[in-house]
């Protein structure tokens, strides 16, 4: 029995490589909440027709923090190169989640926040730990993906940004 | 079951082909490995196959509006600290689901939360081996945009096994998208309400014990503006177990927020009180084991390491809880900001017992087959204000950009841990409350746009337990690459030959969604917390690799 499921998932990958072709991997539909407590769907974040930036990021994780300050100080000088738009999408579950609009807010971020407070929208977009950073192209298509986050990180960011503002493919060097 | 969900994914991936859009395959992997070696002088545990692995491979796949997935999990042995019930290999996860016109239809298993979780949470947390997945079926439906109703029912995930029966509905109102007069109001207010049930059969000898145990929550949110208060009161009805010694007693729990956040400040309150709130899908289950509900922590989950080393856990048996955060930014240019500004958070947590009271003369507190007690919420300040103190936490971090190429964080925590209530006085020689001063200077220098060096100076001050300890880290990160070199010193240890040092050195490399880490040294003995649910984990030495990717 379980040797036919993993044979079936086996196969499937096989399948799938071949049909990837396109590669227009688009976002999970899973709801999330914004910080008054409205239900907003993920499906939604693709709609913006700008480049967008989705950081996973909880308030009690370190490297998430400096990398959403690191982005914060140089947002403005970044809006005048690439029309995007920035989505912080916290982790942070019952314990914590009634911290993040405070703590936000102190901060003075320019990002757009959604609480995922049970992790669906985590593990639909296959993260495992935090921080987790997406960019999506203008037709909300997820073209980059870079898990944790190192000083200077957000270097290489911006250039993946442009890129994909031009219609480029990010992981071409 | 397992079959019923099996047919569907292969009937659904056969379909795959008919219909139009195209299907996409997504996954991720996770593997943490340990080699242990002798170390007799920390006490390390060596498992006799020398080794641990943990790791669990997701794989998801999605075509329009179906999705399904799998994960494959192995356990050859766990690694020291994990249960050594989950031993093995399998697939534990597997689910299959469609959403229709607002309908979403799950059936296998799946994870979910009623309001904050009071009375239900089913979530994984793969770094304290916590997983209480329902398998079974959950139905969510948007009845009207504003009404959010979702129902399932289920047995729960312990080990290799599923346990119990669980049943629950949960309705969510927003009544600014409902009642026509309030759709342009400045206020928004959404309420909620959930009702959970579980059965469990009587075969007891000794009581008469109830089969069926409901629990309801009622919840609110409110925002205005700079201003937002929720709250949620959950009740559930006698249920005697192991858990709470039998008795007869009614749960109760109430957590209560309330916020006022403009740029440049953030101002928080939470108060919390849980009493008799252990609520488990099999009675006889203990510590982390088929949690049907989930009871938040509202201390602060610190992560430098001694900051980390006494950790809350919360006490469903009852606790009154109070956190008070304030959260401000000294702008630019002014006499505390400089010229970069400069950020400033102070944090308080109490929790502290509740107050129990005898029921008559002749029953003693908590005496099993019994109510056990009597308490009041309207003994909260009392409560927590009282010497029966558990956890106390006054810290203050304040974030500084020094140059440009400079940026500090800077800690002050001052700790009160219960170590008979948290630790459990049994299993450890430090009795009564450790008191302790933590400073933590952490030191980033951005040496080139890609390359930086941080510096962590950890100091903890304790006339107890252990003693003092010092600590410091090292990081170097270039692009893809890291070193790290951490070492902890407990000098302060009454011990001679107890003043040991645990030095570690760790390697890692990352690309893309690909990180490696191979790190070799000791780790303390020590406890491994998230969200209020513990882990112990022993004291090791060894060479551990960890592998992390998503596709």
């Amino acid at each position: 029995m379980k040797n036919l499921i993993l044979f079936t998932t086996v196969l499937f990958i096989t399948f799938s490589s071949f049909s990837q072709e396109e590669k227009k991997v688009k976002l999970p539909s899973v709801n999330l909440k914004s910080l008054d407590g409205t239900v907003v769907n993920s499906e939604d974040i693709a709609t913006e027709g700008k480049v967008v930036i989705i950081n996973f990021w909880a308030t009690w994780c370190k490297p998430c923090i400096k990398e959403l300050i690191a982005i914060g100080e140089v947002y403005e000088d970044w809006q005048e190169e690439v029309d995007f738009v920035q989505y912080a999408i916290s982790i942070d579950d019952a314990n914590s989640s009634s911290r993040v609009a405070p703590f936000v807010n102190s901060k003075g971020w320019e990002c757009k926040i959604l609480l995922d407070e049970n992790s669906e929208f985590k593990r639909a977009m296959n993260v495992v730990n935090v921080p987790h950073t997406f960019v999506l192209d203008k037709e909300g298509n997820i073209v980059w993906q870079h898990a944790g986050y190192a000083t200077g990180d957000e270097e290489s960011l911006l250039e993946v940004i442009k890129k994909v503002n031009n219609g480029e493919d990010p992981s071409a060097h | 079951m397992k079959k019923l969900a099996f047919l569907t994914i292969v009937a659904l991936f056969s379909l795959n082909s008919f219909s139009q859009s195209e299907g996409q395959l997504h996954g991720s992997f996770q593997l943490d490995a340990q080699y242990y070696a002798n170390d007799s002088l920390i006490g390390a545990v060596v498992p006799k196959e020398l080794t641990g692995i943990n790791s669990y491979a997701n794989f998801n796949y999605t075509k329009g509006a179906f999705k399904a997935g799998i994960r494959y999990e192995t356990y050859l042995p766990p690694l020291n600290g994990f249960d050594s019930r989950y031993r093995g290999q399998g697939i534990p996860y597997m689910y299959a689901s469609y959403v229709a016109d607002g309908l979403e239809v799950t059936v296998g298993n799946f994870y979910e939360q009623f309001g904050t979780g009071l009375i239900l949470r089913s979530y994984e947390e793969k770094n304290l081996g916590y997983d209480n997945a329902f398998n079974g079926i959950s139905v969510r439906y948007a009845v009207t945009s504003g009404i959010m109703v979702k129902a399932l029912m289920g047995s729960q995930r312990s080990f290799w096994d599923n346990k119990g029966n669980v049943k629950g509905v949960d309705g969510e109102f927003s009544l600014n998208q409902l009642v026509p007069c309030l759709k342009e109001s400045k206020t928004s207010i959404i309420l909620g309400s959930s009702f959970v049930s579980k059965y469990q059969v009587d075969n007891s000898s000794l009581y008469y014990l109830p089969e069926n145990v409901g629990a309801s929550a009622y919840r609110l949110q409110i925002n205005r503006g700079k201003v937002a208060v929720s709250g949620e009161y959950a009740i559930k009805i006698n249920d005697p177990s192991s858990d709470n010694g039998f008795i007869y007693k009614n749960g109760e729990a109430l957590v209560f927020n309330a916020s006022f956040s403009q740029k440049g400040l953030g101002v928080l309150l939470t108060a919390k009180r849980i009493d008799n709130m252990s609520f488990r899908a099999d009675r006889s289950a203990l510590i982390s084991d088929l949690n049907i509900n989930y009871v938040p922590d509202i201390t602060r989950v610190h992560t430098y390491s001694l900051a980390s080393m006494y950790p809350y856990a919360t006490q469903l048996k009852g606790e009154a809880g109070l956190r008070g955060e304030i959260n401000y930014t000294f702008k630019k240019e002014s006499l505390l900001g400089g010229k970069y500004g400069t950020f400033l958070s102070i944090n308080y947590t109490r929790m502290a017992n509740i107050s129990k009271e005898a029921v008559n003369d002749t029953i003693k507190i908590g005496e099993p087959g019994t109510l056990g007690y009597t308490a009041s919420s309207g003994n909260y300040f009392s409560e927590l204000f009282s010497d029966d103190l558990f956890y106390q936490d006054l810290n203050f971090e304040l974030t500084k950009k020094i140059s440009k190429k400079f940026k500090g964080v800077f800690t002050y925590i001052n700790h009160q841990y219960n170590n008979d209530i948290i630790h459990g006085a049994n299993s450890v020689e430090t009795q009564g409350i450790i008191k302790s001063n933590i400073i933590i200077a952490d030191i980033t220098y951005k040496h080139k746009p890609r390359t930086a060096y941080r510096l962590e100076l950890q100091h903890l001050a304790t006339e107890d337990d252990y003693g003092n300890w010092a600590a410091a880290v090292l990081e170097i990160s270039i692009p893809q690459w890291f070193f790290t070199l951490i070492n902890l010193y407990n000098y302060g240890n009454v011990n001679e030959d107890q003043k040991l040092h645990y030095p570690k050195f760790a390697v890692g490399y990352n690309r893309g969604a690909n990180t490696f880490t191979i790190a070799y040294g000791r780790q303390k003995a020590g406890v491994v917390c998230v969200g209020g649910v513990c882990r112990a984990v022993p004291a090791s030495s060894g060479l551990s690799l960890s592998i992390v990717s998503s596709f």
